[in-house]
């Protein structure tokens, strides 16, 4: 009878190991983990945490590089857990650490926050003069197909900081924004619905921003989702020198379809079916706090 | 926006340099080129070769520009990977203020010995 | 209380450190070195040039800048030099955004924008390869 279970091999996983409340410092722990083909590093952990060692500690969450949450160093490349094959790596060893750059809080689990907060800096949503269409819009922007292309690849990152880890201006200046949030500010500013590019600026054209980028490229490398951050920043590069040479074409932010504000639509464009559910209008105070619209069902 | 305007000026000198600091060298070590400003021998670099050239007004002005722009984009990529190293803000601004003087020194230093060179070539044509 | 972090920055290994990087990587920590060498060259090159005003020629007659040790220590200044331009220009080529491609959608196998300048970046180091070749030739005949 023909046996068909993958054969089985034994990898040596050497997990970086620590604990805030008992080590000062991080250390190495090896495990032997048997491994058949199709195992991803986070099965392996899995392995670990189920048959091992059940302190290990990890983040992940959809085990499917769709979260962005597993982010590790693996055999000294930032990667996802979750996507990254043990044997395609691997031969007889494998060594997992936290992704670097990020301070650590507890085995392989990085803070993130410093990402974050970089993040927010460069008010990553769509900014417009018109600021109450974005709270209780009127009708649809009008945006073209070849538009979107402008910064649709720069929307599918998953903040899984990987790029932030591999990035050499990072390993020495914390100050850095990074590949992750001034992809983010590139992606807004290419949005033709956007109008917040001068806003940006201010942030992405600082000593912290686009110009600590010497085009390494490893933070396009790593991407796990073929985001090419270091694509993004050479633009956001090109932005501001443009603007400073005041050679940028002068452009204002999309019309709308219809309503208030609206161009004209495009011939050839059906009309938009009824909308299934009613806006509610929400009171002036909480507008405020909410960016979207809640909706009630009928 | 300050940053990424002296940014843009760096990489305007670097484009600058690529060219002047060719065209410099080539003057001064290959033969082919050089023997337009050396009529004195075959090395570029003689007393006598390079006494011509200071006496050269486009020489003296093209030192000083090589100087300022050469100094201008190696000392500012200095001072950026100084300040990629997460240093104190007083630690940084007294980096800044010493290349700058630093530069404008060395600037101040080059300028006098182009202009003082141009000077004793010229009085040696007349002498 | 916040319990304890453990910070993880690489550090200055992260400018120059080895691993599975790819050749951008290395790229960079060059520029970086010949960089830094045509500066400290071009410092010394500054004061020893500026004596001539006083009438010193230390580059003339016999002394240690005659000396084969120098000479090659020239060369090698001029290969940092040669390198750090050719590459120098890539890079403001790729900063202004013009070898990189259009942003594009991403489908696996990924192609990023490092793909794309890649041809330039092959090219500028014929580039510099032709020079140092030149430079070679010129200081060995001289």
């Amino acid at each position: 009878m023909q046996n068909t279970r993958p054969e089985q091999r034994t990898i040596r996983f050497h997990v970086s190991r620590f604990h805030p409340e008992n080590e000062r410092g991080p250390y190495v722990q090896s495990y032997e983990v048997p491994v058949h083909e199709g195992m991803t590093v986070l099965d392996g952990l899995h392995s670990i945490k189920d048959n091992l060692d059940s302190t290990l500690v990890w983040r992940s969450s959809c085990r499917m590089g769709v979260c962005g949450s597993c982010g590790m160093l693996l055999n000294g490349r930032p990667g996802l857990a979750c996507t990254t094959q043990i044997l395609k790596i691997a031969k007889t060893d494998l060594s997992v650490g936290p992704l670097p750059n990020f301070a650590i809080i507890r085995d392989l689990v990085p803070d993130l926050s410093s990402m974050f907060d970089k993040h927010r800096l460069v008010h990553p949503y769509v900014i417009r003069a018109d600021e109450a269409e974005i709270h209780d819009p009127s009708g649809e922007f009008y945006q073209s197909a070849e538009e979107l292309e402008h910064y649709l690849q720069f929307t599918y990152c998953i903040k899984c900081g990987c790029c932030m880890a591999a990035c050499p201006t990072l390993a020495t200046d914390a100050r850095y924004l990074g590949p992750m949030p001034l992809t983010a500010a590139e992606r807004y500013n290419a949005d033709t619905r956007d109008g917040g590019q001068r806003e940006r600026a201010q942030v992405t054209g600082s000593s912290r921003g686009a110009i600590r980028c010497h085009y390494a490229g490893e933070c396009s490398r790593v991407c796990p989702k073929g985001v090419d951050p270091a694509k993004a920043v050479q633009l956001l590069k090109r932005r501001l020198v443009l603007d400073y040479l005041h050679l940028a074409r002068k452009s204002e932010p999309c019309k709308k379809l219809k309503g208030e504000g609206s161009g004209s639509v495009m011939p050839k464009i059906a009309t938009a079916p009824a909308h299934t559910v009613e806006a509610r209008k929400e009171p002036e105070n909480l507008l405020q706090h909410s960016s979207s619209a809640t909706i009630h069902r009928p | 926006m300050k940053a990424a305007r002296l940014w843009t000026w760096h990489m305007a000198a670097g484009v600058v340099l690529f060219f002047v600091l060719g065209l410099h060298m080539g003057i001064m070590h290959l033969g082919e080129i050089g023997h337009w400003f050396a009529p004195y021998g075959n090395l570029a670099v003689s007393i006598a070769n390079s006494r011509f050239r200071d006496g050269m007004l486009t020489f003296t002005v093209g030192y000083i520009a090589l100087l300022a722009i050469g100094l201008f984009h190696g000392l500012y990529g200095l001072r950026t990977m100084l300040l990629e190293l997460t240093l104190r803000p007083a630690m940084e601004k007294a980096i800044t203020v010493f290349l700058l003087i630093l530069g404008i020194g060395l600037v101040g230093l080059g300028t006098w010995a182009a202009v003082a060179a141009h000077g004793v070539a010229l009085a040696g044509v007349k002498g | 209380m916040a319990a304890a972090r453990h910070e993880n920055r690489i550090g200055l290994w992260g400018w120059i450190g080895g691993g599975r990087w790819g050749i951008e990587r290395y790229a960079y920590s060059l520029h970086r070195l010949t960089g830094l060498a045509v500066l400290l060259y071009f410092l010394l090159h500054i004061v020893v040039t500026s004596l001539r005003a006083k009438g010193i020629y230390l580059w003339t007659g016999s002394g240690f800048f005659h000396k084969p040790i120098f000479r090659f220590g020239e060369y090698l200044v001029f290969a940092a030099f040669a390198y750090h331009a050719c590459n120098g220009i890539r890079l403001v080529l790729v900063e202004l955004g013009v070898a990189i491609g259009k942003p594009i959608e991403p489908v696996f196998p990924y192609k990023t924008s490092l793909r794309v300048q890649r041809p330039l970046l092959i090219a500028v180091m014929i580039v510099a390869l032709l020079l140092l070749a030149a430079g070679g030739y010129s200081g060995l005949t001289q």
